[in-house]
């Protein structure tokens, strides 16, 4: 993937473009508004980290703004020290597919980037999902792994969506918080573990092959190989 | 105050003359007192006090000067009128004369009509093309009488007594010319006398004026006053002034409570920052303690780059772990701050705890504590959906954290008429009855609470929640464990509007 990584803060813009680099991205950075607007707006990405508040004139959301205008539907995710939750209704607003804040913890980063780069590139609706001997019928709201079925909750039906969906991808809890709750806050107890270890219980016990895989410090990731 | 008194005067005095026919029409002259230097009287009108006085003042002048305009004009005016419409009225009786019978007709009919002016007001005078006498009442033609069709009032000589007399020159055919007017000397008495009384009426309204003026300053003064020391002393560091009430219950008082709520609110949040200010250095300095140590014992005492690697990686968690208390202190921050009011709607609390209770059951399930629900389907209720899910969350959080294994969390919600009331129950170790007063407080850990992982914000946030619905978080013993109420009060209609 290419990436282009606006961010003024030199520790974190080497952080951020290392770990990218080590990801296997391509990846582009401007330290101020003016090259960052510039680089988005003359050259082809697949995603754009964005901090809000930067040097040169022009902030992240002007930037947004301007993008947005030109009809340029980039994905980006902002990245800002702004955690209010006006901030990020603003950011949302102008234009943005994610918002993290920082602090933020890499691994989340890279799972919310690759995850916003994926959007928009399943060419129409989607009916099936299928991850190796697993299939999830979004019509008919089946699943079957080496063609027996298994019966799951509508809400394990909505959290194996999610992991398939992002199939290969690692998947923070907080990203499943948000996608399969709609929970924008962090519950204190780790509530999402035990729901992944529920959803084990039915789609990888009774078979050879764990498909549902534990990424430390970072989530979880649906594939056929362990991490 | 400089200026209040002569504007009523001022006013006066144009009321006085403009009326009058005789004297020429007075422009009203501009303010002849405006001497004070200009920065002065910018500063005078910058104060609310002295505007309001002047207001009160030109209001009052403005009214007299009205009123004393309508009596000059129902009175003086009127026998003004009447002359002058006694002259017409002669006037036009005689040039029909003339036309009839000629000059001789008109010298007979002013004789017949001198002699059977019973007042003895009337006066003619019929003269010829030189000026001459022919007929009436008055010796000669005065001099300064040209115009015809124009008014004047003059003294005029007659039968040897000089009096005033209102005259108006007609110019008849084959150059005669007649002046017909009629003794005004007695009504130029009383229009003199009235126009004494009417000034010092002014005179009077404009003391009048001047006095009411100060009044309506000082008691504006005194108003302002009892407000402004408040402020001041507070701005001066007292934070404890409040504005005194006069108890009259006006909209002063009503004021004065306002501004007294508000001090009330700012003194609250006052002490909420002081007290997370302080709960910070004391309570974010264990975990600071424990990463730096990590870090430091690593740097000194790892061997191998795996011990090195977890050391990091626990510091970076423990790192984690104060980001989160922060993010969670900001959340409550900004959940008192009130801004989160504009996010509020109505909602069905329902689905919302059908999904809390779908989150933690799973967590419940794993540690054999049953959490049980009892609500109705349809919970109508009003605020912001995310915090009231939060604070929910929150509850049933702790309820299943403090519950020994093999106990029952219930979560039951009731719709009253007035509100919707969310009341969450463990049996757990329960709060002390000494502590639950401060178990919102933030950072606030109880016994009980020492072994189980958290920052103690849970509550806190849970009553900022509440606070912020103009609701209350309530706990009770539940015998054993903990009853939490929260109460969310229904939105008034126009609210809600």
């Amino acid at each position: 993937m290419r990436i282009l990584v606006v961010e003024d803060d030199k520790d974190v813009a080497g952080f951020v473009v290392r770990g990218l680099k080590e990801a296997g991205h391509v990846v582009e950075h401007a330290d101020n508004g003016r090259d960052g607007l510039f680089l988005a707006a003359s050259e082809t990405f697949d995603a754009v980290i964005l901090d809000r508040m930067l040097p040169g004139g022009i902030d992240g959301l002007k930037i947004l703004e301007t993008l947005r205008g030109q009809k340029n539907h980039v994905p980006v995710l902002i990245l800002s020290a702004l955690a209010e939750v006006d901030e990020r209704v603003k950011g949302l607003k102008a234009g943005g597919d994610d918002y993290l804040t920082k602090p933020f913890a890499f691994a989340e980063l890279l799972a919310r980037v690759e995850a916003l780069s994926l959007r928009g590139k399943s060419e129409g609706p989607l009916t099936k999902l299928v991850v190796e001997d697993l299939e999830l019928d979004l019509l008919s709201r089946q699943v079957k792994r080496a063609g027996q079925k298994i019966d799951l909750q509508p809400r394990e039906f909505r959290l194996l969506e999610y992991l398939m969906r992002h199939a290969g991808q690692v998947v923070t809890r907080t990203m499943l918080l948000e996608g399969v709750w709609d929970y924008h806050f962090d519950p204190q107890t780790n509530v999402i573990d035990v729901h992944v270890s529920r959803l084990r219980q039915k789609v990888d016990k009774p078979f050879p092959t764990p498909l549902i895989q534990t990424v430390r410090n970072a989530g979880y990731m649906l594939r056929a190989e362990p991490v | 105050m400089g200026r209040v008194l002569p504007l009523p005067l001022r006013e006066g005095e144009n009321v006085a003359a403009t009326p009058s026919p005789a004297a020429t029409p007075s422009s009203p002259t501009t303010v002849p007192s405006a001497a004070p230097p200009r920065r002065s009287t910018l500063f005078l009108f910058r104060s609310a006090s002295f505007r309001f006085a002047v207001v009160y003042a030109v209001l009052l002048a403005a009214s007299a000067a009205a009123l004393a305009m309508f009596l000059w004009w129902s009175t003086a005016g009127l026998l003004d009128r009447q002359t002058e419409a006694a002259i017409h009225a002669d006037a036009q009786g005689l040039s029909e004369r003339w036309a009839e019978g000629g000059l001789p007709a008109l010298v007979l009919t002013i004789e017949d009509r001198l002699a059977g002016n019973v007042d003895d007001d009337a006066i003619y005078l019929l003269t010829d093309p030189m000026m001459r006498r022919i007929a009436g009442n008055l010796e000669r033609w005065p001099a300064s009488v040209r115009q015809p069709a124009a008014w004047y009032e003059m003294p005029v000589r007659r039968a040897g007594i000089t009096s005033l007399a209102r005259l108006q020159r007609y110019d008849l055919p084959n150059g005669f010319h007649l002046l017909i007017g009629r003794d005004v000397q007695v009504r130029a008495q009383l229009r003199t006398l009235l126009t004494d009384a009417l000034l010092w009426a002014l005179v009077i309204v404009g003391a009048m004026a001047t006095a009411g003026a100060l009044l309506v300053r000082s008691l504006f003064r005194r108003t302002l006053a009892n407000v402004s020391a408040t402020a001041t002393a507070i701005a001066a560091g007292d934070f404890a002034q409040r504005v005194k009430l006069s108890g009259r219950g006006d909209e002063f008082d009503q004021l004065a409570e306002t501004i007294n709520d508000m001090l009330d609110r700012i003194g609250r949040l006052m002490d909420g920052v002081r007290q997370v200010s302080n709960a910070i250095a004391h309570d974010l300095r264990t975990p600071i303690t424990r990463a730096r140590t990590r870090l430091e014992d690593a740097a000194l005492h790892a061997h191998t780059p795996d011990d090195l690697r977890a050391a990091i990686e626990r510091a970076t968690a423990d790192l984690d772990g104060i980001v989160a208390v922060f993010q969670a202190l900001m959340r409550i921050a900004e959940i008192e701050a009130g801004s989160r009011r504009s996010a509020f709607c109505r909602f069905d609390l329902a689905p919302l705890l059908g999904d809390v209770a779908e989150l933690y059951g799973a967590v419940a399930e794993d540690r054999q504590v049953s959490l049980v629900v009892a609500a109705p389907a349809q919970i109508p209720a009003y605020g912001d959906r995310d915090l009231v899910q939060q604070a929910i969350a929150n509850l049933v959080d702790n309820a299943v954290k403090f519950s020994p294994a093999g106990g029952v969390v219930r979560l039951r919600a009731m719709a009253h008429p007035d509100g919707v009331e969310i009341v969450v129950a463990d049996q757990g170790p329960g709060i002390p009855a000494g502590d639950r007063a401060r178990a919102t407080e933030r950072f606030f850990r109880g016994e009980a609470a020492r072994s189980t992982p958290g920052a103690g914000l849970g509550l806190a946030l849970v009553q900022a929640v509440a606070l912020l619905h103009q609701g209350s978080l309530r706990l009770e013993d539940a015998e054993p464990g903990v009853q939490a109420t929260l109460t969310l009060p229904a939105p008034d209609d126009a609210a809600a509007g």
